[in-house]
């Protein structure tokens, strides 16, 4: 019986890495990734990079336009996720099983954040480039639209996971629904919804940075511009500054989760 | 004497196979200590929580101070649970809150919604709470995070809340369950004060037999939905345990 | 006798709710700062050709059109899916190359398992890694490799590697300590340890991951189509919307990446169901 289940379990694992080497060999056919030259151009391509891209007294020049531009990527993540919490947290409500109102909404507030989730944010801003044009506010409601399914799915497992039993407390007291929530549930998930802002915030910056280049705003669509131009110390300089910003906020990220969790 | 709270006939069903209660009728007058006992599937807690419909039962009434609670709409059941307070196993805590505050929430059903959202509680609800931690021997935690206090502190929190709702009956899920002997000593001579200098009626689940003979006035016997034993707690005899327990006495563990 | 709130012992001073701690002062901080960058934000947008009323019209007009009318008028039905294929495979890719590459990785990373040095210096070169955002990375490849397969996999390669380094190595580390010991104990070389204890422990946690780093590269795939010029659907949904301004197309493309996502994802859990049942 033993041996039965052993050489079962060995022939699921043969199968499954045969699986992958062919599907290995499929993906690399079909998207004509040809593995030497994949292999060869990773060294050639940090040689040149460490050859090429410094940054020059000349690049620095640009720094003031860079900084603006990050500025505004920044506050428009923030911006984007803030709005995306406040319909997460509504969304996050209906959708607990534990704080919900009644069946519909919870399912459609399950289905909504689901669908945010899957839906790459690249399409959700190329939607509303067609009708918002290139300007921020595209590039705003892109990051807002992301921000609010993957926050929305977050939420309700803080909720379901903080809210429990308190609400069983408040309940046999007398409390009415929203006491529960702003007395029980809020105050004990508060700390993790703001770790989960935090998180988003960091990923919306990156977003940003790509979303830019589509929608031309922000840090991206600076980037885009000095690439055309073939301007590689610039983008040296970019890429830098983003990199900075990215860690300290990522620093100031861990020490407070460090203090309120 | 009006009895406090009629149980009448109450039944409870998931679907037709499994019953959880069957046939339960019982009364409680005010001042009584009763313990529910019974083993694990019994229905104890599933009865408590009936009482005041934080489950709902299928058939049968429920009176508390003659009211029909299985009648009552949102507005009102929640009037009622005000006269009702309830201790929990897991002490059911806002675990991020301070004692004070989780004491506090017990004024919450005579609250409006707003008035509870933005803490406006009156100084009167205040210097109470304060009264009651240092009738239950916590004062000096009274502004420490629920979180950093032993099961047994925060077992106390939990009465305290109870207590500030100024209750006629107070229900106990075995509230000891999670407890050392020392603290659930504690806890037990507490609730046994709350009844005898009170007045207040206590419900209380628990697994011991001992402890439910040593506090209570009465005792119910739960055996499968079932009412076996309803009487007074001297009349418990091993038989009867017995019978409750659908196992002989040896198999039993007696602390 | 009940007590009634009458009957309390006075006290005279105000009762505050709560002491303030450290934790609760940064909350606020943090709320503020939250705020405070939001209503900053909306000064500082660039509002060129912004109207609000036509562009809400607009947006749910086309929405309507997209959802309800989606057709392809640019490239056939076997096209597309070759197009996905290609989306997918640079996903697959990326994800199988950067899982092998950051188990060892992974493995130098963890604190519990190499020394203090060699921890630091992978944690640093993959926080770095992370900091720039992927499309950077796979236009700075293009520049030398050129805009194509190569490219693309190796931008999103940078990224799996440095995310699934950090899940890995936290896995290691999250391990019962006492497992190594005991294998020490007896003997047991580092090999050893790492084979037959530290990779069948962590086995279905590492699989996880690398199933959701696979779903998350799809996403990135498209976007790398659409920003990078990696080719894909991602490119024909951005050809189909900055270019061919056809609602219809880009609908029906979009209708194909949610449907594959979903695919993704169910998948992902059924293997994980049928063939490593023990999940963590």
């Amino acid at each position: 019986m033993i041996d039965n289940k052993l050489k079962r379990s060995n022939w699921h694992i043969w199968f499954f890495l045969i699986a992958i080497v062919l599907f290995t060999y499929g993906s690399a056919a079909i998207t004509q990734f040809n593995v030497v030259e994949g292999m060869i151009t990773l060294p050639d391509a940090l040689l040149w990079m460490l050859s090429n891209l410094f940054v020059t007294g000349e690049s620095l020049a640009k720094l003031p336009i860079i900084l603006a531009a990050l500025f505004e990527t920044i506050f428009t993540s923030i911006a984007a996720t803030v709005f995306g919490a406040i319909i997460a947290l509504f969304l996050g409500l209906f959708g607990s099983s534990k704080t919900m109102i009644n069946k519909p909404l919870m399912l459609f507030s399950r289905f909504v954040a689901s669908l945010s989730r899957n839906i790459p944010v690249v399409v959700w801003a190329l939607v509303l480039l067609l009708s918002f044009g290139q300007n921020s506010v595209t590039g705003f409601l892109a990051l807002f639209v992301g921000s609010t399914g993957f926050l929305t799915r977050a939420f309700i497992e803080s909720i379901d996971e903080a809210g429990d039993k308190s609400i069983e407390g408040l309940q046999a007291t007398g409390a009415t629904y929203f006491q529960i929530v702003f007395k029980g549930v809020l105050p004990q998930c508060l700390p993790q919804v703001i770790s989960w802002i935090l998180f988003m915030v960091e990923t919306n910056i990156r977003n940003a940075t790509l979303i830019g280049i589509l929608t031309g705003t922000g840090i991206g669509y600076v980037f885009d511009i000095y690439y055309k131009m073939l301007n590689y110390n610039v983008i040296s300089l970019i890429t830098l500054c983003i990199v900075v910003a990215v860690i300290v906020i990522d620093v100031c990220s861990n020490h407070v989760r460090k203090v309120i969790l | 004497m009006i009895p406090l709270l009629q149980v009448n006939k109450v039944e409870k069903f998931y679907n037709e196979e499994t019953k959880v209660l069957k046939d339960i009728s019982f009364e409680v007058y005010p001042g009584e200590f009763i313990s529910i006992i019974g083993p694990s599937g019994a229905g104890k807690s599933t009865l408590l929580r009936c009482i005041n419909r934080m489950v709902n039962f299928n058939q049968g009434t429920i009176l508390f101070d003659e009211q029909n609670i299985g009648q009552l709409n949102k507005k009102e059941l929640r009037k009622v649970r005000t006269k009702i307070g309830m201790i929990f196993q897991h002490y059911n805590l806002v675990p991020r809150l301070s004692v004070l505050e989780n004491v506090l929430h017990g004024r919450f059903g005579y609250k409006t919604t707003l008035q509870g959202i933005f803490n406006r509680y009156t100084q009167k609800e205040k210097e109470r709470a304060f009264f009651l931690l240092e009738k239950l021997g916590i004062e000096e935690h009274a502004y420490k995070r629920c979180d950093q206090l032993s099961g047994g502190q925060q077992q106390r929190v939990g009465i305290c809340r109870a207590l500030i709702q100024e209750p006629s009956l107070i229900l106990c899920d075995e509230p000891i369950a999670s407890l050392d002997p020392n603290s659930s000593k504690i806890i037990m001579d507490y609730l046994k004060m709350i009844s005898s200098e009170l007045g207040i009626a206590v419900v209380v689940n628990l697994h011991q037999v001992e402890v439910a003979q040593h506090y209570s006035d009465r005792i119910i016997g739960l055996n499968k939905g079932n009412i076996v034993f309803n009487n007074r707690s001297a009349a418990l005899t091993n038989v009867e345990i017995q019978n409750i327990y659908s196992s002989n006495m040896q198999d039993l563990i007696m602390i | 006798m009940v007590q009634a709130m009458e009957n309390n012992p006075p006290r005279k001073r105000h009762i505050p709710l709560r002491k303030y701690s450290r934790a609760d002062i940064y909350i606020r901080v943090m709320l503020l700062i939250f705020t405070l960058s939001t209503i900053f934000a909306f000064f500082i947008f660039n509002y060129k050709g912004f109207e609000l009323k036509t562009a809400i019209v607009d947006t749910l007009s086309n929405i309507k059109i997209m959802i309800l009318e989606p057709g392809l008028s640019h490239f056939s039905w076997g096209e597309a899916f070759y197009q996905i294929g290609i989306t997918v495979g640079l996903a697959f890719l990326s994800t199988i190359i950067g899982a092998v590459i950051a188990l060892g990785l992974a493995l130098m990373a963890a604190t519990n398992l190499s020394n203090e040095w060699l921890s630091k210096i992978v944690r640093m070169v993959m926080a770095f890694i992370r900091a720039v955002p992927t499309v950077l990375w796979v236009l700075i490849f293009a520049i030398s490799a050129g805009l194509g397969s190569e490219a693309a996999v190796l931008g999103m390669l940078l990224h799996s590697v440095a995310y699934l380094v950090k899940a890995f190595s936290e896995a290691f580390e999250e391990m019962d300590s006492g497992i190594i010991e005991a294998l020490r104990a007896s003997g047991a070389n580092w090999w050893h340890i790492i084979i037959h204890a530290v990779i069948p422990t962590t086995f279905t946690y590492l699989l996880s991951w690398v199933f959701l780093r696979f779903e998350i590269n799809f996403g990135v795939a498209v976007a790398m189509g659409a920003a990078a010029g990696a080719g894909g659907i991602g490119f024909e949904l951005f050809m189909a919307s900055s270019f061919y301004f056809d609602l219809r197309e880009a609908g029906m493309i979009t209708y194909f990446i949610l449907i594959i996502a979903i695919l993704l994802e169910i998948t992902s859990t059924q293997l994980k169901k049928r063939f490593f049942p023990a999940k963590a």
